[in-house]
């Protein structure tokens, strides 16, 4: 060991070498080596708000430059949620798919379930042999989630900006939709219920009064929410004027969904270009014109109303049929039941292909093993979710995988307004801005 | 290539994109099914032929007239109608001026690039990168397909940020996980994956990655590893 000679005057920072080579030292306390305040501005800091923090709706980064408590420059790290879904989905069959986007958005997976089998069954060529039950099933089941999904995004907001009670109200009445998707489907998230054809099973006896009773107790639940902040003067305080995207802003960074609603231009993909026959419901598109925070949050709670409007009028027209394609070479061979245990297979359709059924056993094996091809081309249906334009760019060369999956999420998207919305604000008003995006990091990160 | 499919009726020409080989993606080992020697071309829908119909017709005409009004030529390599959904098949080099068209026009107005999304088909010889822009225009209430090929070898693209600012994540997210470098980003940094990290995951040829799994003494390989069919 050679006695080494400090040239720094910091003993904390700075370099010395020694016969091994140079060694650093990052003790810290070196800000002013690295980084001279500009002249004027001595007050300008840093701030890395993010990824692990209560109020950044997730794990998202935010890297915001301060003079004081007003912010100057707003960027959005984000990354940390990225699990290579579209990788995996390259290496699985077309049904498998299901399993894997319902966990992107993981506040609305019957809406990603949607978006990519329909773009599967547009590429199939199959859109308008999809039975009418299944579509009733599937827009009952979409509208249900976006009640879930807008009760998350006031709790979380309300959290986030210290309305505790809005938090437990939200995540109470959730609770009541979760006990819906849990009842039809055996899994509260992630249920892979809607499938390339149709959906997964039949709603199972007694779902019909479930969901019935449910929406007449949300109904009464949401006004309760919505007494509680509605006309709240602090609430009110906190997000209006807060958070502001024109119109044109919308246009130029491609923001769907609340946001552009919020500046009045009523754009939903269900009147624009009805999917899974939105086009016989009747509901309204709210609108507000003031471009801000409390807009949007006026436009989430009346769009909940008219998502419990379309799902009445889903429950009138639910009549018995099938719910799976009739093509064999699609429809998923078994049929599922929710058993004591949770899920599983019917017991008529195992006693069929284990013991009266040959052909039936292989066609079962082929199709769960192997799945079915899909003819070359590329497909983009985009639908309506909570949070805006959500579609999926499936590729097919003709096998039995995708060859490319690529959703196009609204959170994605819609997070790159953050440094328009925040800019030249206070920072607590970032808070509100962040929540009224109602980003969902899984969706943001895939 | 001497087994090409025979073109469809209402369609120019075909789009070649790669081959099969065999079945059940066995390699190598004793495939005694016969069909192994299976060749069969991966081919994409091909370039339509005008009329389309509805109104297909009216954008490519008014996108060829402003197109011709602004001194460009042989910017749209092929139109495909496919499933109802149309792709304009555009230059690389022609690509800022087509998309100018498309959102200024009147007649036009894509006022939304809504998504970037990159596709790589390893075997398209100097095409092995697609890019597929998806615009929108809210006024007409219609969407187009916009893409572009270009090769493996220079991987460079004029950057649509200055004209739609909502691609600006989307062209990050392409470059991210396809080494796709737009000329022009005022940042082109990664943005899923980690500053540090190399390569460019949504590539064929980056592996999926995974290892074995032992279950119950039996090892279970990786999802790319497993007997596969195709």
């Amino acid at each position: 060991m050679t006695t080494t000679e400090f040239t720094n005057p910091d003993p904390f920072s700075g370099s010395y070498d020694t016969t091994d080579g140079t060694v650093y030292n990052l003790g810290g306390g070196d800000w002013d080596s690295i980084a001279a305040a500009p002249e004027g501005e001595n007050e300008r800091i840093v701030v890395n708000m993010g990824p692990q923090h209560p109020s950044t709706h997730g794990v998202l980064r935010m890297i915001l430059e301060l003079e004081g408590e007003t912010v100057v420059e707003a960027r959005c790290g984000i990354g940390f949620l990225h699990t290579g879904i579209e990788k995996n989905m390259e290496f699985r069959t077309w049904v498998q798919g299901v399993t894997y986007v319902t966990r992107m958005d993981y506040l609305a997976p019957m809406f990603n379930e949607t978006a990519y089998c329909l773009s599967v069954e547009r590429l199939l060529g199959i859109e308008d042999h999809i039975p009418e039950r299944a579509n009733v099933i599937r827009v009952m089941m979409m509208e249900l989630n976006r009640v879930s999904s807008h009760l998350v995004a006031l709790a979380t907001g309300g959290m986030e900006l210290g309305a505790l009670t809005a938090m437990i109200f939200g995540f109470r009445e959730r609770e009541l939709v979760l006990d819906i998707f849990e009842m039809v489907s055996g899994l509260r998230m992630n249920s892979a219920y809607i499938r390339p054809g149709g959906v997964a099973q039949d709603l199972p006896s007694g779902a019909e009064e479930k969901i019935r009773e449910t929406v007449v107790l949300l109904r009464k639940r949401l006004k309760d929410t919505s007494d509680l902040l509605v006309d709240n003067a602090i609430w009110m305080g906190r997000t209006v004027g807060v958070g502001y995207l024109d119109l044109t802003g919308c246009m130029a960074l491609g923001i769907t969904g609340p946001i552009l609603r919020s500046t009045g231009l009523p754009h939903d993909l269900r009147k624009s270009a009805p999917y899974c026959g939105y086009e016989n419901y009747e509901f309204n598109v709210p609108t507000q014109k003031t471009s801000d925070a409390y807009g949007r949050f006026l436009i989430r709670i009346a769009e909940m109303h008219e998502s419990l409007n379309i799902v009445d009028q889903c429950l009138d027209r639910l009549v018995p049929g099938p719910i799976m394609i009739a093509d064999k070479k699609i429809a998923w061979p078994s049929q599922l039941s929710v058993g004591s245990d949770g899920q599983g297979n019917s017991p008529e359709h195992i006693q069929e292909i284990m013991s009266e059924s040959m052909e039936a056993l292989i066609h079962h094996f082929k199709l769960v093993t192997e799945g079915f091809s899909v003819p070359a081309g590329q497909a983009y249906v985009p639908i309506e979710s909570p949070r805006g334009e959500l579609g999926a760019h499936v590729v097919s060369t003709g096998g039995t995988r995708p060859y490319r999956v690529h959703f196009r999420d609204p959170s994605f998207n819609n997070l790159q307004a953050v440094s328009a919305m925040s800019e030249g604000s206070m920072i607590a008003d970032v808070i509100a801005a962040v929540a009224s995006i109602d980003p969902v990091m899984g969706g943001v990160d895939r | 290539m001497s087994d090409l499919p025979v073109v469809p009726d209402g369609v120019a020409e075909i789009d070649l994109v790669g081959v099969r080989k065999g079945a059940f993606g066995s390699q190598g080992s004793g495939d005694t099914s016969g069909f192994g020697g299976l060749v069969a071309p991966i081919v994409m829908p091909g370039a339509s032929i005008p009329p389309f119909g509805g109104w297909y017709d009216e954008v490519a005409e008014e996108l060829a007239l402003s197109l011709v009004d602004a001194g460009v030529s042989g910017a749209v390599e092929k139109i495909v109608i496919d499933r109802g959904e149309m792709t304009f098949y555009v230059m690389p080099e022609n690509l800022v001026a087509f998309m100018t068209e498309c959102r200024d026009e009147p007649a036009l107005r894509f006022e939304m690039c809504t998504s970037v999304s990159g596709v790589h088909f390893p075997h398209d010889k100097n095409r092995e990168l697609h890019i597929v822009y998806a615009l929108l225009s809210i006024t007409h209430n219609r969407r187009i397909r916009v893409e572009v090929s270009i090769p493996d070898s220079d991987r460079h693209l004029p950057s649509l940020v200055a004209l739609y600012p909502s691609v600006d994540w989307h062209e990050r997210e392409t470059w991210d996980f396809f080494g796709v470098i737009f000329d022009g980003h005022p940042a082109l940094t990664r943005i899923q994956m980690p500053d540090d990290w190399v390569g460019h995951p949504q590539r064929k040829d980056y592996p999926l990655g995974g290892i074995p799994v032992e279950y119950k003494g039996a090892t279970i390989p990786a999802p790319d590893h497993r007997r596969s069919y195709n």
